[in-house]
Order: structure tokens, then C-alpha cells, then sequence
């Protein structure tokens, strides 16, 4: 079987519940379908598509990364402190959130390589401790007052096209490519395909999980600027919850929860489901208690799909086999 | 007069157009061992799976002490007395032995588990066997001929009256063989019968009384083994001649590649040799005698002191990645865990040691590249696959060997290290990979082959070292040695 096969069901799949969705929205809601919010949908995702990502590199290795909502929270809080508190040039304080957000990343990826923690719980406990951190810098307290050109990361225009999604368009089609065309990217594949097996071939299977925890908390940290901009203000509870939206995306998109499958063009189509999907439920005045539900059965029903395709998978296998 | 427990007739099983079970027959006598040939392939494992209740065949009877039946299922075939025991254990490592063998059918005292007893019972049904094995000791210490008699013991204390083993000596060395042939043999003498599936064809004359064999899902013929010759079943099994059975030449120059001097670590002790340019350097010894951790030791995957030389220089060899710069290429035992990533393509799969080479001063991999040179290596080495972009887990397991070997040819390495490279792969293919290293090592490899199949080692090798407890206890000229030497050597002193 060629191994594509999975992976164009998965997309089909992914794609047909993208359309329904959409088909949905707009008979329910007339004002659904207007470019202005279209783009005010991609504006929203851009947050977690840029943070599904980074999610995407880290669970193609096999791995998970709960702190990404967390690191969110710090970057924010990060580059309002050095803005508002010390006047710091804000180019230069979002490249120190950046930073903050790839080493929060580090700590990750060593926990997990080098201490054998297994990421679940290695993220989980820096996602905790790092909110603790967010609370503790600014008290509870919102900061506020950042210079105007900062704003323009979330809040300016291109154009009619707003700058979040231009920065998420840009960042996911250099996300495409590195996971696709290079040797990096093919690592990825390799070591969550099979890590041993991996090392055996020769390649550096600690250095690539440090790296790609690294960039998802990067890209974390680059989606809490875009939110920090967009929101003109510092919170500390900014992100949470995001990492499950990201991880929704990556699965819907057809990811494997067990690493080494699924293509990455999948995944976009999994942002722009959860970007439709929590927009028209806004638009349609659903509760965000029900908004929660929704979501969770979302996460829940993409992974039985993955968990059922790969028991086909595993029983067509065993017959050309026997 | 001796009745048959087993009478299969005219099994028929497809799956959407191939058809796995062609009318195949079998009957297993009561109390004998019925061995079942055939390449991979020819049907064997869906034959079992038929039996074990598995799968239901689409046709076909099968008569069971008297009875006849058109199908089984798992719980009616274990009800049966018919227990099978896979290649691949269903052990669980943690658990201790007992916990092991009583898995499911665990003796308890109200509802806690009754500990007394569960030794008890287990003692008795090792005794019975003739196992002498710690029933409280954790299965991951075992090695795996032990891990082997665990599990046999396990089917067997469900009471089997029919026996199926699958290819049970596969991952053992020859004096664990010979313990596993007293336990078949004890087994017998108590009335079980016992089905026994092996790609080996030494063990038959020692352990069956018959043979049936199979090929392309077809039975071709039942024999008695003892008025048969191996070249006979050879012939029945392939369909074909297979002529000379180890191709020759030997292509050993002066020139030293690896020099390897006092490499231990906490498996094995002051290891040196020396490997020359051409040169096919054979380690035997039994399984756990420390040969696949020299090779791990040599290739940086485990952790060890010792000086490493190639080509006369002294290098620094701490992880995999610095033995294959140093162009040593390791095709491990283990082709699905340790060899191949299965959930890839054969052609990322070739080219994942190389990829360096694939990039061609540009930022990404170039595809068109790739896909040239991972074809011509899956070509240069006849890998039958319908095309490189199928995933490496639907070929069969000699073509995967080859998967893992292009992988290495293409790293350009030096010093090829096989372990088993044979294990699991079908008669004909063997003697392909077998050319295929005598080729290797004509073009000026440096190879060290590791083999638990005596022939196979002194066949193929120039020079043998033979392991024993983590050192290398003895060195012979291929061409002058025989089976009982070497086994004299590798056979741990005062255990037995």
C-alpha cells in the first residue's frame, strides 16, 4: 500500500468537515460569508495556527507540547514588562519574548530527552510553572501602555488583509517547507516513526527533540506577541487553553497522536476548522460553556479517527504479511 | 495403532483477490512432532492463525479429536487443548515468571491473589517441563531462549494437547536449542502433540517425525523425516534447485581496516581483533555471549572504553553517528525496531543515513535526486517492491534486509557489521543476501558477520572468533573447522 493512502483519506476527511462547517455557518448566520469576516476569522487563528506549528514538529517526533498556552502567557508578559517597565525598543523586547519562549522550549526538550520524562508530564509541569511565573512578575495585575507602532503587529493591515494572518501565512508556508523538503523535517518523520532506529541510522535524535521543542516555544512565544499586540494588554492568563486548540488542529489535520505520520497540509486545514468553528459559535451566540464541550468532542473525535485508521492500517499490514 | 489428532482438509482462505490457502491438508498423528516447511509466504502463518482461531477459513474442514469443525475461534481452540506459541512473545517484562504463566488464570485466595500457590503451581509445571527457572524472577532478566520456555510453559500449563510452535529456535543459539528439543521431547513422551515451524532444516531430523510442506499456499507433500534429505525438502520447498548452498571465494587482503583493542564495557570484557580490507570476519558463540555488544560497542551505541583504529588511525567513536563517519555501517538483528522506521517509505528509508548527499548545496532535500539514487540502490540489490514510495513494512522480511543494507551502501561505509543477517528470511533469499556479502567483500569491505546458524558462519566467514561470556575464547580458520569445535568453545564451562 503506498503510504500516501492514510494520509489523502485524512485530508479528504479533514477537508469535507472544513466545507460543512462552512456551508453551516453561512446559512445560519448571513453575515458569515463577507471578506471582512473571513479575514476576521483567519485574524483569530492565527494565534493557535501559528502555535499548531509548532505543535505539528512536536508531535511528529512522538512528543506533545502542553506549555505552548503557558509560553503564550510569559512572552506576553515578557515584552510588556520590558516595554512598559524599562522602555525597551519593542523590536528588541520581541525578540527577548521570542527567546524566552525557545528556552522555556530548551527546559522542555531536556526534561524529555535527557531526564526521560515523558512529555506529557514534562510540559504539563512547565506549563504550570511557567503560568505560576506570569502571576508572580505582574502580581495578578494587567500592564498596559505600549507604543502605538507595537500595535500594529495585531492590529494593522496590509492592504484589507490584517498583519496577524500575513505573519501566520508567511510563518506556516516556511513551517510547510521545513517540514517537508528538509533534512530536519525528515528527521522528524524518522525519529517519531522510530527513535531507535533513528539513532542507529546516524541521526542526533536528542538534538532534534530539544530543537523542535525549541521552536514550538518559539512559535508560542511569537503567537503571545501577535495576542499581547492584538489586545493592547499585558495579561497574565493570556493563553491558556490554547495548546488543546493547537493540538485539535494538528490532530484534525492528520497527525498521528503516536508521531511519524500525517502531512502538515492537513494540519492548515485543522487550523482553519477550529478558526471557523469557534468563530460561528460565537457568531451564533453559543455559551462558552458549550463552546468547551464542543471543542472537547472535537479533540476527542479527530483522535478516534487517527486511532481507527491505524487499526485498519495495522490489519491490512498483517495480511499482506500472512 | 497410532490415530490422528488433526485432520485438515481442503482449507481454502482469501483475502480480497490473493489467495493465502490453496486446499491445503494437513494430519498431525498423536504424540509426534509434525514439522511445517515452507518459505515465508507459503502459508504457514494463516495456517496456524486458522487453527489458534484466528481467522476463519472460507472453506475446508477441520477435524479435531474425532470432531469435525469448519472453523474455530480463539476461545473454542484454546478450550481445545490447541495453545500456539507466536515468534513474538506475549510476555509482559515487569511481571515476575509466575505472574507470566498464570496471566489470566491467576490462582486466589478470596480476592487476593494466592502467592503460595502461584509458585507452587509454577514449580510444578517447570519440574513437569524440566525448566529450571526462578518462578519469581522479572521476565526482562531473562534472556530469550528463557523468555522461549516461559511462554511455552505458559500454553502448556492451559492443559494443550496440540502444541504449535513458530518458529521457536529463531532467536536461539544451539545449546539453547538443544534445551528447548529436551522440553519438545518431554512434552511428547507425556502424550501432547506438537506442530513445530522452523526455517532451519538441520533440526528436523533431530526433532520431527514428520514433515509437511507447503509453498504458495499450497501443500505440496508429507514425508517421513527420517527417509528424507535436506536437499530433497530444499527442492520441495523452493520448486527449484538451489545448487551449492554457500557461494565461495575469498578476498581477504593484508591491509588492516579496524583495529580494535581491549573494548569493554559492562557486557563484554578486553575485546581486540583485528578486521583486514575483503575480509569476512565470522563471531559465534551462543546467544548472550556478548557479540552483538561488541558490534554496539564498535558502532557507539552503547556506552564503552577501548581503543577503535581504522584504516591505522585512532578514532573517537561515542554515538552512531560518529562509527558511520568513520564509515562503519551496522545492519542490526532487529530489522522493525532497530533497522527500519516502518511507518516510512522504502525510499526515505534508504536515504536516511544520507540525506546530507540529498541536499546538494541547495536549503531543502532535492526529491528528484533522492528518488534517483534510493531506485538505483533498491535495484542494484533486486528488492522486489512495487515501487520506492510503498511503505518498507509491505515487503517481506528479506527485502526489508535489503531496505536496511541500500541504506548502508549508500553511506559508502567501509566496514559493514551484520548481525543475523539472515534471521526470518526465506531459503532463497538467504542465498541472496549471502552473495551479496561474498560481492561486498569483493569490492573490499570489511565485514564482520555475526551468526547463530552454524552453517551459515563457517560457510560464509574467512575467519571465525568464537565468544564465550563477554570474551573472545577462540579463533579458526573457516575453511578448517567444524561445528563441534566451535560449539566446544562457546559453550560456557560447568554450565550445562
Amino acid at each position: 500500500m503506498k503510504s500516501q493512502s492514510k494520509d489523502i483519506l485524512q485530508k479528504y476527511g479533514v477537508v469535507s468537515i472544513l466545507i460543512i462547517l462552512f456551508i453551516f455557518f453561512s446559512i445560519k448566520s448571513p453575515t458569515f460569508l463577507s471578506v471582512g469576516n473571513i479575514f476576521n476569522i483567519l485574524r483569530q487563528t492565527s494565534v493557535t495556527g501559528i502555535i499548531a506549528l509548532g505543535m505539528t514538529i512536536v508531535m511528529l517526533t512522538g512528543g506533545i507540547d502542553l506549555s505552548s498556552g503557558a509560553v503564550v502567557g510569559i512572552s506576553s508578559i515578557v515584552c510588556s514588562y520590558f516595554m512598559v517597565n524599562t522602555g525597551m525598543n519593542y523590536v528588541v523586547a520581541i525578540i527577548i519574548s521570542i527567546l524566552t519562549g525557545c528556552l522555556v522550549g530548551i527546559i522542555n526538550g531536556f526534561l524529555i530527552t535527557y531526564i526521560k520524562i515523558p512529555p506529557l508530564i514534562a510540559t504539563l509541569g512547565t506549563q504550570t510553572a511557567i503560568r505560576g511565573i506570569c502571576f508572580i512578575v505582574t502580581n495578578g495585575y494587567t500592564i498596559y501602555g505600549f507604543p502605538t507602532k507595537f500595535s500594529k503587529i495585531g492590529q494593522g493591515y496590509i492592504g484589507k488583509i490584517p498583519m496577524p494572518v500575513i505573519i501566520m501565512v508567511i510563518t506556516l508556508a516556511i513551517g510547510w517547507y521545513v517540514i517537508n523538503k528538509t533534512k530536519f523535517g525528515r528527521y522528524l518523520y524518522a525519529i517519531g516513526g522510530n527513535s531507535e532506529a533513528s539513532r542507529l541510522s546516524g541521526i542526533n535524535v536528542n538534538l532534534r527533540h530539544m530543537m523542535a521543542y525549541a521552536i514550538s516555544g518559539g512559535l508560542a512565544a511569537m503567537a503571545g506577541v501577535i495576542e499581547l499586540s492584538r489586545l493592547s494588554s499585558g495579561q497574565p492568563s493570556a493563553g491558556v487553553g490554547y495548546e488543546m486548540t493547537a493540538i485539535t488542529a494538528v490532530v484534525l489535520g492528520g497527525i498521528s497522536v503516536s508521531g511519524g505520520q500525517g502531512k502538515f497540509s492537513g494540519v492548515i486545514f485543522g487550523i482553519l476548522i477550529m478558526g471557523i468553528l469557534s468563530s460561528g459559535l460565537v457568531m451564533l451566540n453559543v455559551s462558552t460553556y458549550y463552546q468547551q464541550l464542543i471543542k472537547g468532542l472535537v479533540l476527542l473525535f479527530a483522535v478516534s479517527v487517527d486511532q481507527i485508521l491505524k487499526l485498519n492500517l495495522l490489519s491490512r499490514n498483517n495480511r499482506i504479511r500472512s | 495403532m497410532q490415530d490422528n489428532v488433526l485432520v485438515i482438509k481442503d482449507i481454502v482462505k482469501t483475502y480480497g483477490g490473493t489467495t493465502a490457502l490453496k486446499n491445503v491438508q494437513l494430519t498431525v498423528k498423536r504424540g509426534t512432532v509434525h514439522a511445517l516447511l515452507g518459505e515465508n509466504g507459503a502459508g504457514k502463518s494463516t495456517l496456524i492463525k486458522t487453527l489458534a482461531g484466528a481467522i476463519q477459513p472460507d472453506s475446508g474442514t477441520i477435524e479435531y479429536d474425532g470432531k469435525v469443525y469448519n472453523g474455530l475461534d480463539p476461545k473454542q481452540a484454546l478450550e481445545l487443548g490447541i495453545g500456539v506459541v507466536y515468534q513474538e512473545f506475549s510476555l509482559i517484562p515487569y511481571l515476575t515468571v509466575a505472574d507470566n504463566v498464570f496471566l489470566g488464570n491467576e490462582p486466589v485466595k478470596g480476592i487476593t491473589l494466592n502467592s503460595k500457590e502461584y509458585y507452587a503451581k509454577t514449580k510444578e509445571v517447570f519440574n513437569m517441563l524440566g525448566i529450571y527457572i526462578d518462578p519469581k524472577a522479572q521476565v526482562k532478566d531473562l534472556s530469550v531462549a528463557y523468555q522461549q520456555m516461559v511462554e511455552i510453559a505458559k500454553t502448556v500449563s492451559k492443559k494443550v494437547k496440540l502444541l504449535i510452535l513458530d518458529e521457536p529456535t529463531a532467536a536461539l543459539s544451539d545449546s539453547e536449542v538443544a534445551a528447548l528439543f529436551g522440553l519438545i521431547r518431554r512434552l511428547k513422551s507425556q502424550g501432547v502433540s506438537i506442530i513445530y515451524i522452523s526455517h532451519r532444516m538441520e533440526e528436523l531430523d533431530e526433532i520431527a517425525d514428520e514433515v509437511t510442506i507447503l509453498r504458495d499456499g499450497e501443500y505440496v507433500d508429507t514425508l517421513q523425516v527420517a527417509s528424507c534429505t535436506k536437499e530433497m525438502l530444499i527442492t520441495k520447498m523452493v520448486g527449484r534447485e538451489l545448487g551449492k548452498h554457500f557461494p565461495s571465494g575469498h578476498f581477504r587482503t593484508d591491509k588492516v581496516v579496524l583495529r580494535v583493542k581491549d573494548l569493554k564495557n559492562k557486557y563484554i570484557k578486553n575485546v581486540s581483533f583485528e578486521l583486514h580490507e575483503g575480509e569476512i570476519l565470522g563471531f559465534g558463540g551462543l546467544v548472550g555471549a556478548g557479540r552483538t555488544e561488541v558490534a554496539r560497542a564498535i558502532f557507539g551505541a552503547d556506552y564503552s572504553t577501548g581503543e577503535i583504529e581504522i584504516m591505522g588511525r585512532p578514532v573517537q567513536i561515542n554515538c552512531p553517528r560518529d562509527a558511520i563517519r568513520s564509515g562503519i555501517a551496522f545492519i542490526t538483528e532487529n530489522r522493525k525496531t532497530e533497522g527500519l522506521i516502518m511507518t516510512q517509505n522504502i525510499r526515505e528509508n534508504i536515504t536516511i543515513s544520507s540525506l546530507k548527499k540529498m541536499v546538494l548545496g541547495r536549503l531543502g532535500i532535492n526529491r528528484k535526486y533522492e528518488v534517483k539514487v534510493a531506485q538505483e540502490y533498491a535495484d542494484k540489490l533486486k528488492t522486489k517492491c512495487a515501487g520506492i514510495e510503498y511503505l518498507v513494512s509491505s515487503l517481506s522480511g528479506g527485502n526489508q534486509q535489503k531496505v536496511v543494507l541500500a541504506k548502508w551502501l549508500l553511506t559508502e561505509s567501509k566496514i559493514i557489521i551484520f548481525d543475523e543477517p539472515t534471521r526470518g528470511i526465506d531459503i532463497g533469499v538467504k542465498q541472496e543476501i549471502y552473495q551479496i556479502i561474498k560481492n561486498l567483500a569483493k569490492e573490499g569491505i570489511a565485514i564482520i558477520m555475526i551468526s547463530s546458524e552454524m552453517p551459515e558462519l563457517i560457510g560464509i566467514s574467512d575467519r571465525i572468533l568464537v565468544m564465550n561470556s563477554g570474551k573472545i575464547a577462540g579463533e579458526f580458520n573457516a575453511e578448517c573447522c567444524s561445528q563441534q569445535q566451535i560449539l566446544e568453545i562457546a559453550l560456557p564451562e560447568k554450565i550445562s
